[in-house]
């Protein structure tokens, strides 16, 4: 889950990392109060969750109060990379001497956080963490015991950094380490960090991703999730622990397993078909979640089939045999379900729903070619 | 015969009377495995699995009366990254955990600690270990796969279910099929599964399933480029996934351009390894 700019700046500044002048709002008239309020020259600045909104002239900068107005509302009414713009943040603008980059991210192949710094530019700092950038510099953080300013000093000095900022580096770095621990963070990032013509050091930017397995300690982050950014059913699935997507196509999917999903999803494209959504039951597989689910799928009005693949090892087939069954029988849906069970106890779920209107398949291969001629016959 | 497991592992099984745990454990035990106790707290003194079961309130208390060397987890993701410690700090030598959902900061936590104490951790989010014929780990049905030579590594349990039991419809069989995850970070990634099977004398060739996300798949290619002399042939699925959202699994998601499933495909058949992404494709490649 990310964080928009105006949220990250605002765990910026509670962990001590200095921001500009700035607030936040989705009211035009209210951006030149702002700009009154904090003085001039003004940047304001698109809050979406998309790269490259700069370019997109998602960033304008303002020399009055009116036009601080006009550019506002200009940007609220556009869409950045096809996204809406809730919300402007009204910053002061800065005269830039000098501009960095620093990340704390999860390296996956050393099994450890690290820091890097980076000297210049804008850079997409999702990559950063990873492979791509293998040239930056960076220090790997042991977990048990945390960021030491000495890794901080380590960068700094193989950067130049100017010696007079070094103590407010290592204060930044350090209060975003504890920022990044706190709030379960995937990735927190300052892009960039400056230092200005008048001498003072502060995040211009900065992004923030949580954690989704954190949520359970994190109940307070759920506040951020940005409800506009979901679509069909994507809600609904959530509260149920579904794992659903929505996507362009018209045969439904109801499969058990994060891969076998996808391969499936894979599957019906090679085969001419077009998925309707990704929806992966995930563990605990009882009656209500089937229910939940099915309400979801038939619901769509763009499907046509609803394909269940079923291949057990945690999940039980006639818990999900049971849960379908059940739904046909509630909501007397006219969607033709084609339903495949391998694995723990699959005779027994097919046992249970011979009868019923679903079309049962003995095989997987053959249950993507039925739903995906289904589909087709009725399209 | 293969790695990491065989008849003679002595199992700990920690979170035994949740229904998870207590399904797959008869599972388990059914298939051969000597679960020799149960870690369950509040539980302690009590027996499961008709009375053939000690089940105990702490690691500590069952490692005293038994002579384990691994642990599976079945501990749901709120107390699993304590089952974990616990795990590491008993005095077994490997850790599979099942739970789905612990958050990776714990996870980073826990691979430091066990790699400090020479622990081996599979998982989290994984299907855990079968070693075909002797022993099993996890939750793979035990009736989806052979004993054979192919060694399995899949960040996906269902698909690698679904694949050994297509390889056992044409009688190819696995000499040991290791579930690594499908988190951010996987206490044993597919380099060191690699490196697990190419000096098992059991495992003649590899299949790696990989999926988008990371940039394990592709670490993967280059040390099969290098380092390995055992033939490997990879299915990679997720073709269809779009940018920037999690497909169930936590590691699954591609993001600014990192973690497409067409930079996975290129790697691996830059170094000569054959892909496929179909099922059914994969025995015909097994065996040509």
């Amino acid at each position: 889950m990310k964080l928009y700019e105006y949220q990250s700046k605002g765990f910026f500044k509670k962990y001590g990392i200095p921001i500009p002048a700035g607030h936040v709002t989705s009211i035009a008239r209210e951006a030149k109060q702002i700009a009154e309020e904090i003085g001039l020259p003004i940047v304001v600045k698109a809050q979406v969750l998309a790269e490259g909104r700069g370019m997109a002239g998602g960033i304008r900068l303002a020399k009055t109060p009116e036009e601080t107005e006009i550019f506002a509302s200009e940007i609220l009414s556009a869409k950045i990379h096809g996204l809406p713009v809730q919300k402007v943040l009204i910053d002061e603008a800065l005269s830039i001497e000098k501009e960095y980059f620093i990340l704390i991210s999860i390296d996956r192949a050393k099994k450890r956080p690290l820091l890097m710094m980076y000297d210049s530019g804008t850079i997409y700092i999702e990559a950063a963490a990873n492979a791509l950038f293998e040239n930056l510099d960076r220090v790997y953080i042991d977990p048990l015991i945390g960021l030491q300013r000495y890794q901080i000093h380590q960068l700094a000095y193989k950067l130049d950094f100017p010696g007079k900022y070094i103590r407010n580096l290592t204060e930044i770095c350090m209060g975003l380490w504890r920022l990044f621990c706190d709030l379960d963070a995937r990735m927190a990032a300052i892009n960039p960090l400056v230092i200005t013509t008048d001498q003072r050091i502060l995040a211009l930017d900065g992004k923030i991703t949580l954690d989704e397995n954190a949520r359970f300690r994190q109940e307070s982050l759920t506040d951020f999730v940005d409800l506009g950014y979901l679509r069909y059913g994507e809600l609904e699935a959530g509260k149920h622990g579904l794992d659903y997507i929505k996507m362009d196509g018209n045969i439904a999917c109801m499969i058990n397993g994060a891969g076998l999903t996808m391969t499936t999803l894979d599957l019906i494209e090679a085969n001419g078909g077009k998925p309707a959504n990704f929806l992966d039951l995930g563990a605990g597989v009882n009656t209500e979640k089937i229910l939940a689910a099915m309400d979801i799928l038939q619901n769509d009005p763009a499907v046509k089939v609803i394909l269940v693949c079923i291949y057990a090892g945690m999940t039980h087939c006639d818990d999900v045999a049971r849960g379908l069954l059940e739904a046909m029988n509630r909501y007397d849906s006219k969607v033709p379900i084609v339903v495949y069970m391998g694995g723990s106890m699959s005779a027994l779920g097919n046992q249970i729903l011979s009868g019923s209107p679903a079309i049962l398949v003995p095989s997987y291969e053959e249950a993507i070619r039925k739903a995906v001629e289904t589909a087709a016959g009725q399209g | 015969m293969g790695i990491l497991i065989n008849s003679s592992t002595k199992v700990i099984v920690q979170g035994i009377t949740g229904r998870e745990g207590s399904f797959h454990t008869e599972q388990m035990a059914a298939y051969g495995t000597q679960i020799v106790a149960g870690v369950s707290p509040q539980k302690g003194g009590s027996w499961v699995l008709d009375g053939k079961i000690p089940v105990f309130d702490t690691m500590q208390a069952a490692m005293e009366v038994t002579e384990a060397n691994a642990s599976i987890i079945f501990v749901p993701a709120r107390n699993a990254t304590d089952a974990l410690f616990e795990a590491a700090d008993s005095g077994v030598e490997l850790v599979v955990c099942i739970t789905e959902g612990v958050p990776v900061q714990d996870v980073v936590k826990v691979c430091q600690y066990m790699s400090n104490r020479g622990v081996r951790l599979v998982g989290p989010n994984c299907s855990g270990i079968i070693n075909p014929g002797e022993a099993k780990l996890g939750v793979a049905p035990s009736d989806c796969v052979i004993p054979g030579k192919v060694g399995v590594i899949s960040r996906s349990g269902t698909l690698s279910y679904l694949v050994m039991s297509e390889m056992k419809s044409r009688g190819i069989g696995v000499s040991t099929c290791i579930g690594i995850g499908g988190d951010i970070v996987q206490g044993t990634t597919f380099v060191e599964a690699l490196e697990l099977f190419e000096t098992d004398p059991y495992t003649e060739r590899i299949l790696l399933i990989g999926e988008v996300g990371g940039l394990e798949e592709e670490r993967a290619a280059s040390y099969v480029a290098y380092k390995m002399t055992k033939p490997v042939t990879a299915l990679l699925v997720g073709k269809t996934a779009p940018q920037g959202k999690k497909m169930g699994h936590s590691g699954a998601f591609i993001e600014a351009g990192i973690g497409g499933i067409d930079s996975k495909i290129e790697a691996f058949e830059s170094v000569g390894v054959r892909v496929v992404t179909d099922i059914k494709e994969v025995p015909d490649a097994l065996q040509g």
